[in-house]
């Protein structure tokens, strides 16, 4: 059991660094290093829970896919940081009131009268060795949440095509092969019958 | 022909000819016009006479019919009925009476005139308006009658109404008759709250039921119903009939055309208020502060208004102060519970006071629509049959013996001087000494007009309108439809008190048949009938009474002065010019409403206008709400920076009160 | 021993850093973005903590759509950052207030 709290308390910690972290350094392709360290720490974190397919899914889709979104982006742009990182100073104060009044009513939400104590919610036994969260998660999903599934499917086909069709762009004056016109391209359009009297050989 | 058809058709007869004459005007044209409205009168005369002769024989009872019942609602029935019993039909005879004379009168007065069938048809009108409201069997047609009679006057007063004068005075008459009819209305809504029906029989048969009622008005007072119900009525008749204080219209109705003068703010519609409360008799003569205070208006209004006929000029308006202080009379006789002495007193007044309107019109025609009577005199020369029936006229209302006047009035007097009602001595001296003046004002017409020199030139050059002093012609007599009704009116002024104040007063022919109720202990007329030896007898008694010689100090004193010094007028004039300017101001009736009334409503609404409407609804409500709105709009905006970090800060300050709001909540 | 409450906490003192986040990094609009998958992954904390607290599956497949639509939102944000950048060459929020009217 302490080898668990160990590695919770430890996780736990390098996530609230490294989310500190995020929000704080100047340079956004760090922030982005410590995001992908933040959803490290929460895949470790879930592995605890014993909900092993969402921390893989995390770590590969999250931290694969997005993650290495954002950082195209970031390094794509070519962004003057120094505006950006304007009246840091100036926001902060207010920044930690309203961040700490907020962490301090949900921690009262939390701890007040032992709502989510472990009389509450007693912490279950661990699953058995042959227990399987992606299949268990595969049967709910593909069963009860097949349509949802499905939509989130469509949801992501839109976004795909609403990504393409934003930053698609045609440019003018740019000399490109069109393969469509080319290999609709008939011979008329290229070759032309002429008629003419056949030439007397000179001297003839 | 039943009752009802005959009943019926009394009203409706000259109904039918106003709407001849008014709807089709141009159809019947002059003559189709003056034919058909005095055709309808005449035969609703001939039919109300008719009815009244077999009344009189005894051949007919008193009839109680409702024709039409208009609507039922919450057990109310609201219907149109026929009450005819001797105070009926001897008021329905009188007014299509006088009212037939006048029709023909004004065939004469009107002949120049362009609105000829529209004044045909308002007379008309007015007949079947004040038919239906003498002949009602319930309070709604009666005060149908009542507003209808009120509007036809209101029409008549303002009839050449390019004049301004004639606007403000049918203005004023409708404004003060308001006043009046908000007391009758709430004296009938009393009615119907205290006994449940509108209608005459069952109210006053459930009259008795309601003594020692009170009623609760707010301020928490209680206030005895039947004074409250009579008190109420009779505002309505101070409105109608031109008590003080509600007098002040009349006078200026005098705008309207001489005939309408002499039908309807003389003989007919003023004595409408003296009718409705000979009515109202057997719920009048329950409360005994009602009476009381009727006959001290009756006395103020007869002895007041008689004074100020004394310095007029106008021709018209001395006979419409006279007839203030007439109608004065007849609501002291209603007080003292003489409501047939009253009834008779509206009779042959109706007669003689017409009959001086008419005379005064046939002067005015004479003298070219000339008003003024300083600027008349020594008329009888020129038009001997208007001189000799004025005469009678003049005659019969001071109350010479023998004319009619003389019986109606002298009984008043006798009967006030008879009563113990509270006020009766003051009563009693109001209308001796109003014998007085009304003797006085009545000479002074009569010499100003018709003796003494003639105060006017004729000169060819002065036109259709001549300015005052100044005549195009020599005065002449009018046509013969204008002497004809004034000999009309002239033989019953003379004949008819001498006629019929024997089964009137004292053979109780008005309260016997329960037309008029009055208890015994009120019952003035019983008490003076012990000693009424017949009509002639009466007349010669007279000579020793003091009304009489009143009446004679009056005709020396008005003939000394008006007749042989008229200079002696102008000296008492400058001795006593306090009262002679209170008397010429009408005692600052007309000032004081102005300015209390008039000038109040003024200001009421142009505070109003200023403070409530423009100031609060306008600039308060409606621009305020608009401005509040861009007051909060503009502080509103400066959220709307329309950076994407100030949405996002809002939006975690609405979470973190809705977290507040979670955790101080739920436990 | 670890109870529901201490991942709880940890999902909160997450979600509380990443408002404080929205706010200190209010001009750079990536970081804004960052700052929203944080508050994701806070909330994703919380179902799957309870997920397992309850013995209900139910939450994680939660979790499984919440990753998805972040997904997809990431792909269509990062999309407009780019045609914004392209259009205005810059990501400044300071400098976007085509919102106010």
């Amino acid at each position: 059991m302490i080898v668990q709290e160990l590695i919770f308390y430890a996780f736990s910690l390098v996530m609230v660094f490294a989310a500190v972290a995020v929000i704080t350094v100047r340079n956004p392709v760090y922030a982005v290093l410590f995001l992908v360290l933040a959803f490290f720490s929460a895949a470790a974190i879930w592995m605890l829970l014993e909900a092993e397919f969402l921390a893989i899914i995390l770590v590969v889709v999250y931290v694969g896919a997005v993650m290495v979104l954002f950082l195209f982006v970031v390094m794509m742009l070519d962004i003057n940081l120094v505006p950006l990182k304007e009246g840091f100073i100036r926001y902060l104060p207010v920044a930690a009131i309203v961040a700490v009044a907020m962490a301090i009513e949900l921690l009262m939400v939390l701890w007040s009268r032992g709502r989510f104590g472990v009389d509450m919610f007693p912490v279950p036994p661990p699953h058995s060795a042959d227990y399987s969260n992606t299949r268990e998660l595969g049967e709910l999903l593909y069963s009860n949440y097949l349509l949802p599934f499905e939509v989130a499917g469509v949801v992501l086909l839109v976004a795909i095509i609403a990504a393409v069709a934003l930053t698609l762009r045609t440019r003018p004056g740019i000399k490109v092969q069109n393969p469509s016109v080319q290999v609709r391209t008939r011979r008329d359009a290229s070759v032309r019958l002429v008629k003419m009297k056949s030439e007397k050989p000179r001297g003839a | 022909m039943s009752l009802q058809t005959t009943l019926l058709l009394i009203p409706l007869l000259p109904l039918g000819g106003a709407i001849l004459a008014g709807l089709f005007r141009n159809q019947v044209g002059r003559v189709g016009a003056h034919s058909v409205t005095i055709l309808g009168v005449a035969g609703s005369f001939v039919l109300s006479a008719w009815i009244l002769m077999q009344q009189i024989e005894g051949t007919l009872d008193t009839v109680n019919i409702s024709v039409y019942t208009w609507m039922i609602a919450d057990g109310i029935r609201f219907q149109v009925g026929f009450l005819v019993d001797h105070l009926t039909s001897l008021m329905m005879t009188t007014v299509s009476f006088v009212s037939m004379l006048i029709h023909i009168y004004t065939i004469g007065y009107m002949r120049d005139d362009p609105g000829y069938q529209r004044f045909f048809s308002y007379i008309a009108l007015f007949t079947f308006s004040m038919l239906m409201l003498v002949m009602s069997n319930n309070f709604l047609q009666l005060f149908f009658g009542w507003e209808a009679v009120g509007l036809v006057s209101y029409l008549l007063i303002g009839f050449w109404f390019k004049r301004e004068s004639a606007i403000q005075a049918n203005l004023k008459a409708f404004l003060v008759n308001r006043v009046g009819d908000f007391g009758f209305l709430l004296g009938i809504a009393a009615v119907l709250l205290t006994f449940g029906t509108l209608d005459y029989v069952e109210v006053f048969g459930q009259a008795n039921s309601a003594i020692g009622q009170t009623l609760s008005i707010p301020g928490g007072m209680e206030w005895n119903i039947l004074t409250f119900i009579c008190i109420c009525l009779f505002i309505g008749a101070m409105g109608k009939s031109a008590q003080a204080p509600l007098h002040v219209w009349l006078p200026d109705s005098m705008e309207g055309p001489t005939p309408i003068s002499a039908l309807i703010h003389a003989a007919t519609m003023v004595t409408a208020g003296i009718f409705m409360v000979a009515r109202m008799s057997p719920l009048f003569e329950l409360s005994d502060a009602a009476l009381s205070f009727v006959m001290l208006i009756g006395a103020f209004t007869a002895l007041s208004m008689g004074l100020i006929g004394i310095v007029q000029n106008d021709v018209k308006r001395v006979i419409a102060y006279s007839t203030l202080s007439q109608l004065g009379y007849m609501t002291v006789a209603l007080g003292v519970s003489a409501y047939s002495a009253a009834i008779f007193h509206l009779m042959t007044h109706a007669f003689f006071k017409a009959l001086l309107f008419l005379g005064a019109g046939s002067v005015i025609i004479a003298m070219h629509h000339e008003q003024d009577m300083r600027y008349m005199g020594g008329l009888r020369k020129y038009m001997p049959v208007t001189w000799i029936t004025a005469w009678v006229g003049t005659l019969a209302l001071i109350g010479f013996p023998f004319f009619s006047g003389f019986y109606s009035k002298d009984m008043i007097i006798e009967a006030v001087h008879e009563s113990q009602r509270w006020g009766s001595g003051i009563a009693y001296f109001a209308v001796v000494i109003g014998v007085l003046i009304t003797a006085i004002y009545s000479f002074r017409l009569l010499y100003l007009t018709f003796h003494g020199p003639e105060k006017f030139e004729v000169d060819a050059d002065a036109g259709h309108h001549p300015p005052p002093g100044k005549q195009p012609a020599k005065p002449k007599e009018s046509p013969l439809v204008v002497t004809i009704p004034l000999i009309g009116l002239a033989i019953p002024s003379v004949l008819i008190g001498y006629m019929t104040i024997e089964p009137i007063l004292f053979g109780g022919w008005l309260t016997n048949d329960g037309s008029i109720f009055v208890l015994e202990k009120n019952d003035v007329l019983a008490e003076l009938g012990h000693h009424f030896h017949g009509a002639t007898a009466m007349a010669t008694h007279a000579l020793s009474t003091v009304p009489f010689w009143l009446m004679i100090t009056g005709f020396v004193l008005a003939t000394g002065i008006w007749l042989f010094r008229p200079s002696l007028a102008e000296m008492l004039r400058n001795r006593m010019p306090w009262l002679y300017r209170v008397l010429d101001h009408k005692y600052y009736f007309d000032e004081f409403y102005r300015k209390v009334f008039v000038n109040g409503a003024v200001s009421l609404g142009r505070n109003l206008w200023n403070k409530a409407d423009a100031g609060f609804i306008d600039n308060g409500i409606v621009n305020g709400s608009a401005r509040v709105v861009g007051w909060m709009a503009a502080r509103v905006r400066r959220w709307q920076t329309g950076f994407l970090y100030d949405y996002a800060f809002v939006m975690i300050i609405g979470l973190i009160g809705i977290l507040a709001v979670w955790v101080a909540m739920v436990p | 021993m670890l109870t529901l409450a201490h991942f709880l906490t940890l999902g909160a003192i997450l979600f509380s850093l990443s408002i404080a986040g929205i706010f200190i990094n209010r001009k750079n609009i990536i970081i804004l973005l960052m700052c929203i998958e944080l508050m994701l992954l806070a909330v994703n904390m919380n179902f799957v903590a309870f997920s397992r607290f309850l013995g209900n599956l139910d939450g994680q497949i939660f979790v499984f759509f919440i990753l998805t639509v972040a997904a997809a939102e990431a792909g269509i944000g990062l999309a407009i950052l780019v045609v914004l950048f392209r259009n205005r060459q810059t990501i400044n929020v300071a400098e976007l207030d085509d919102l106010k009217g």
